[in-house]
């Protein structure tokens, strides 16, 4: 069997929101490259509860790249050094044997740390709650959406935009530590749409208020999010939020 | 509607790059009247396009306008860039930001405040001395066709004899360059005008504009020192 890799971690403990927290070294060794990021910080975990060490805290679901629970900046990016994947689908292939590497949870102000690298996200569904849905009538006699034609480009950009999983890694990367590919994405998937134009203006106005309440920052089209995005999500849903926002503003009636 | 005007984020940036756009605008008017040094007359045509940009009723108001325009783009600039650091309390403790953005884009404010420095000396040298203190080059005044024009041609031959002012006249053409490689397309994006139909004719004339008129710009400093202008 070929022997693996020995990894030298530097990850960001915290018991709570309260403490102050630091980076903890770890020596992780024979490591599969055949292993996915989170299934090498279980390894560490095992030896951490062998030892008796609280071990460490993270988010995680499916572990099939959908599901937007896996965080973690890993090597100062965002789901770590590749490109369309999150967390749980990167694998230790991608680092060599003696590596150094830094996981961090995601730094924002209003993605509280809970503990180590898990952060309080409650703040995309308020932002969600705020306007990202389609009001439906449920009595029974719903029209099939699929009787509503919709141009294919219009809605092949809806799902694109729709295929955004909520994990926050625009604003963990963002310098400016801004959630505007998020709200941008979801704005778009219901503007695009002729299911979300009923409440169109005001989803972006109030999508848009509680954003700012959070305390995220102002996009100023760096550009980095749509580069680290794991679901691709481009620049253009900020363009089009901006476009949504300012003619809800200057033309508030249908 | 006052609130939505100004409070958001989204207004905070409409403004900025509506500010941005007016002072793209100046740019363009500035360099190509100062441009007219190039036409090798011994200043006539500059000193008469000055003159008319100087007595024009039009071009004075306009001028308040400008100073309230770059004095609105300064602040709301410093604004989103205290709001934007205290957005992440906590830093990282590694960061690799080269691996997904460019540096400019990333040193907006850091570039304005360069520009912001240049353009304080620059005022200086030429605004504060045509419109109040007077000019300092010997004699102040040349005459044309009977007219008297203020000779802030000379004046330029005098500002740019010094090589110090030349070098960070060029330094500031320099931040200039990559202030507006950023901030040109980056209006547009804020604007919501950048779709994906017009996103590469933005990106050429955003590179384009940002390399031509910085570049006129600095040739006139250096073109003025070396003596190839007369």
């Amino acid at each position: 069997m070929e022997k693996g890799m020995n990894l030298k971690l530097k990850v960001w403990r915290q018991k709570s929101t309260a403490d102050k927290g630091g980076i903890v070294d770890y020596n992780v060794n024979n490591v599969s490259p055949d292993m996915s990021f989170l299934e090498m910080i279980d390894v560490l975990n095992e030896d951490l509860v062998k030892k008796g060490d609280d071990p460490v805290a993270f988010d995680h679901d499916c572990r099939e790249g959908i599901c937007g629970m896996c965080s973690m900046f890993i090597n100062g990016e965002a789901h770590g050094p590749n490109r369309g994947v999150t967390t749980c689908q990167l694998h230790m292939r991608s680092f060599k044997d003696g590596d150094t590497v830094y996981v961090e949870p995601w730094r924002s102000e209003g993605f509280p740390v809970i503990k180590d690298l898990m952060v309080n996200r409650g703040a995309f569904d308020r932002i969600q709650q705020a306007g990202g849905f389609v009001s439906v009538n449920t009595s029974g006699r719903t029209m099939d959406a699929n009787a509503i034609p919709i141009p294919k480009e219009d809605a092949d950009k809806a799902f694109d935009a729709a295929t955004c999983i909520g994990c926050g890694a625009c604003v963990a990367t963002c310098p400016n530590g801004s959630a505007m590919l998020f709200v941008g994405a979801k704005v778009s998937q219901f503007a695009l749409l002729p299911q979300g134009q009923v409440e169109r203006k005001d989803r972006v106005l109030n999508m848009v208020k509680q954003m700012d309440e959070e305390g995220f920052g102002n996009c100023s089209n760096i550009g980095a999010c749509e580069v680290q995005c794991p679901k691709n999500i481009s620049l253009e849903v900020i363009a089009r939020m901006n476009r949504e926002y300012l003619t809800a503003n200057v033309k508030p009636e249908n | 509607m006052a609130k939505g005007l100004f409070g958001s984020s989204l207004m905070k940036k409409f403004w900025m790059s509506i500010t941005g756009l007016f002072l793209i605008s100046f740019l363009l008017v500035h360099c190509a009247l100062n441009a007219l040094i190039f036409a090798n007359d011994g200043g006539m045509l500059f000193n008469q396009g000055a003159h008319f940009m100087g007595t024009n009723i039009i071009i004075r108001t306009m001028e308040i306008v400008l100073f309230g325009g770059l004095i609105a783009h300064v602040v709301d600039g410093l604004m989103l860039f205290f709001q934007n650091r205290s957005a992440r309390p906590v830093k990282y403790a590694y960061e690799k930001p080269s691996a997904s953005s460019k540096w400019y884009s990333r040193s907006m404010a850091l570039l304005g405040t360069l520009i912001l420095l240049f353009l304080i000396l620059h005022l200086y040298h030429f605004w504060l001395r045509t419109r109040i203190t007077g000019l300092t080059v010997q004699p102040t005044h040349v005459f044309f066709e009977g007219h008297k024009l203020e000779d802030l041609y000379g004046e330029m031959k005098f500002v740019f004899s010094h090589l110090w002012v030349v070098i960070v006249y060029v330094l500031g053409c320099f931040s200039l360059f990559w202030h507006l490689l950023h901030g040109f397309r980056s209006a547009f994006q804020s604007l919501g005008l950048n779709y994906t139909k017009y996103k590469n004719g933005i990106a050429f004339c955003g590179d384009l504009f940002s390399v031509v008129i910085p570049t006129v710009f600095a040739a006139m400093p250096v073109s003025m020192y070396m003596g190839w202008v007369h």
